[in-house]
């Protein structure tokens, strides 16, 4: 027992001690190490992907680099740690990474148990099926007995289970680890169905189907999948800070305020826009930022809306629930005042 | 008086010596009291230091999770049967079952193959040595993981959907869903289960699946490779003089590996086979890269969903090692068996 537990220790020296070194003051470590450490996917098209210049991009990009601008007032003050779904959480916790952005799904476990902290959800998804069109599949209902592509560790992968327990079908999963691997498998023909969420099955048939065509997304949506940046609990201060900055780029778009108008607009005497800007307040002393933070964001990351629109409606994602609130979406911030 | 007084403090002193630092017993005792203390104390603050941690960020710690319900489905099992609905110790006995289905087959071919390979390479026809040498050399010095990638692609590119599976016999099939084959159901009256296409794949019957087979046959050639080197290393041990002597008494080529070579060259082969099988059964781990559900796998998506990275790694490094110490155990009786009791060699 001896031996067991020594060897634990020492994997867990690797584990946690770096993140016991700065656990409690994520912003002014940030501040002192002067970049921001951000779990991204490893490449997921409009969430998290290097271009062919090697930056990132995507809306969870996007958003650790609004952190960043709160932060430094610098939204390039930021560096990428790609990582799979297996890996993220352990990244996280152990301080490899001060944020984790990628699409990740909000659950109660994750929420508690793993010792992390959702801060606010940056993307509204949910789970769906593809198959080739020569199946002749209209209804994930008929996929009784089918051959299912899945990767591990994730909610799908019991979302699956659970949905064909309760239709009282089987299925047999290829369970693969890496994204790259799992598509090879499914265009290879080795599955039938390649399930994900429904963001992720579009961004698969646009980057990576030979002829996108020949894929339907069956109808059938069979989870909420909230996805949002996570911290690690017990950092109340960087809570608030990567909240705050979703929040800025959500009610930037509710304002009408975009990275190419808010120079002209930080001069409208409206006071929503006013107190947004930095020049009446003092909202930025309070999350202990820069009182220009969100200014900041906007000017240079853009708003929700824009992130949006640079990076998912390419790919044919369709706004859908993750409009505004007051367009018919679920999107919404609390008001900065 | 005096020579009574030192001689008793010369005894006095010699029992006080065997606790002084110059007697080099007395400071092996103290060096290791002191490595022991050490070991101890790190593994202490080890432990105590991932309590702290653990606490500190309210991250759950402890087995409880092994009986809750895993709720994620396993594409092949062993032995066992599951479903969604059983527990995460059930998810890992299965694991287990895989690693040793793949682990114990890949053993046994690798050792078959490896040493007809080996035998090949001294073999005195030129060509089929430098094929034995060409396969050596080829897939020695290519990355395992490469070649588990190779393999799957090969299976699942090349093979037709199940709709168009290949039949080379009656009831069998080749497709990319893997190789499905009738097995008998009963033996009085005698029956067979095949397997038949129904919807999107085969049902009843056997299948190995395209997975199963990847890992095996890359687990397999790779072994074999090195098995190979060590059968002809082993061979090449025994003295030139045992060949003539055996030939001399007129044993046919034959007769003189099987009762006068092999038996030695076994002494030489055995140990360095050992740590062969042991890295085959570790290798087998590369199968989280292609989706065979083996230990490994299983663990990682226990250690995803729970979230419980040292408890899972713990359990994953614990098997490991029983399973390299039993088949060590094994390989040292084996050796013991058949290593010259108080001869030279």
């Amino acid at each position: 027992m001896v031996r067991t537990s020594s060897w634990m220790g020492a994997l867990v020296l690797v584990l946690l001690a770096g993140g016991s070194a700065h656990s409690g003051a994520t912003a002014e470590a940030n501040l002192k190490k002067g970049f921001i450490q951000c779990g991204v996917n490893t490449g997921l098209a409009g969430f998290s992907q290097p271009d062919s210049n090697g930056e990132w991009r995507g809306i969870d990009v996007d958003l650790c680099r609004a952190v960043a601008a709160a932060l430094f007032g610098d939204a390039r003050k930021i560096r990428f740690t790609p990582l799979t779904a297996q890996q993220r959480f352990t990244a996280l916790q152990s301080g490899e990474v001060d944020i984790l952005s990628r699409n990740t799904t909000w659950t109660l476990t994750r929420d508690t148990s793993l010792g992390l902290n959702f801060v606010g959800i940056n993307f509204y998804d949910g789970q769906g099926f593809m198959v080739t069109k020569k199946r002749k599949v209209k209804s994930a209902t008929q996929l009784d007995g089918a051959a299912v592509c899945v990767q591990p560790g994730t909610t799908t992968e019991l979302n699956l289970a659970d949905y064909f327990r309760a239709n009282n079908m089987k299925f047999k999963p290829v369970v693969i680890e890496k994204l790259e691997e799992v598509l090879n498998a499914y265009f290879a023909g080795r599955c039938d169905v390649y399930t994900t969420d429904v963001s992720g099955l579009i961004a698969a048939r646009v980057s990576r189907a030979a002829n996108a065509a020949d894929h339907v997304i069956l109808p059938e949506i069979i989870s909420k999948e909230p996805f949002g940046p996570i911290v690690r609990h017990g950092d109340d201060h960087w809570f608030d800070v990567v909240k705050w900055s979703l929040f800025a780029m959500i009610e930037a778009e509710e304002l009408g305020l975009t990275s190419k108008s808010i120079d002209q607009q930080a001069k409208n005497a409206n006071p929503v826009i006013q107190r947004f800007v930095g020049a009446r307040g003092e909202f930025g002393k309070m999350l202990g930022l820069d009182n220009r933070w969100a200014f900041n964001i906007i000017k240079q990351v853009g708003n929700y809306g824009e992130s949006f629109e640079r990076h998912l409606t390419p790919l044919g994602v369709d706004r859908g629930i993750n409009k505004l609130w007051n367009r018919g979406g679920l999107m919404y911030a609390p008001p900065i005042r | 008086m005096l020579p009574e007084s030192r001689r008793s403090a010369g005894t006095a002193g010699s029992s006080k010596l065997t606790w002084s630092l110059n007697q080099p017993r007395v400071r092996s005792i103290v060096y290791q009291a002191l490595l022991a203390a050490a070991v101890g104390f790190a593994a202490w603050y080890f432990v105590f230091n991932a309590m702290e941690n653990l606490m500190a960020r309210r991250i759950a710690s402890g087995f409880g999770f092994l009986s809750r319900e895993a709720g994620f489905e396993i594409g092949e099992t062993t032995l066992l049967s599951y479903n969604a609905g059983d527990t995460y110790l059930r998810a890992l006995a299965v694991g287990l079952f895989n690693t040793f289905r793949v682990a114990t087959l890949a053993i046994i071919f690798s050792t078959i193959l490896g040493a007809l390979i080996g035998l090949a390479r001294l073999s005195h026809n030129w060509l089929v040595a430098k094929l034995a040498a060409g396969y050596i050399e080829g897939i020695r010095n290519v990355p395992l993981v490469v070649q588990l990638f190779f393999w799957y692609a090969v299976i699942t590119e090349s093979l037709p959907a199940p709709a168009d599976a290949l039949n080379p016999l009656p009831s069998v099939f080749l497709s990319n869903r893997g190789f499905a084959f009738p097995i008998l159901a009963s033996v009085v009256p005698i029956e067979m289960d095949s397997p038949q296409l129904h919807g999107f794949n085969f049902s009843g019957g056997g299948l190995l699946s395209p997975e199963f087979a990847a890992l095996f046959l890359g687990l397999t050639l790779y072994t074999a490779a090195f098995i190979a080197e060590i059968v002809r290393a082993g061979i090449l041990a025994v003295d030139p003089g045992q060949f003539e002597a055996a030939c001399s008494l007129g044993l046919n080529q034959r007769q003189v590996m099987r009762f006068v070579i092999l038996p030695q060259a076994l002494r030489v082969i055995v140990p360095p086979v050992t740590s062969q099988y042991l890295n085959c059964t570790k290798n087998s781990s590369l199968a989280v890269a292609i989706g065979y559900p083996d230990l490994v796998s299983i663990a990682n998506t226990t250690i995803n969903q729970t979230g419980q990275a040292i408890e899972g790694i713990a359990i994953i490094m614990l098997v490991y090692l029983t399973i390299s110490l039993a088949i060590s155990c094994f390989m040292n009786w084996y050796n013991r068996r058949f290593a010259l009791r108080g001869s030279k060699l």
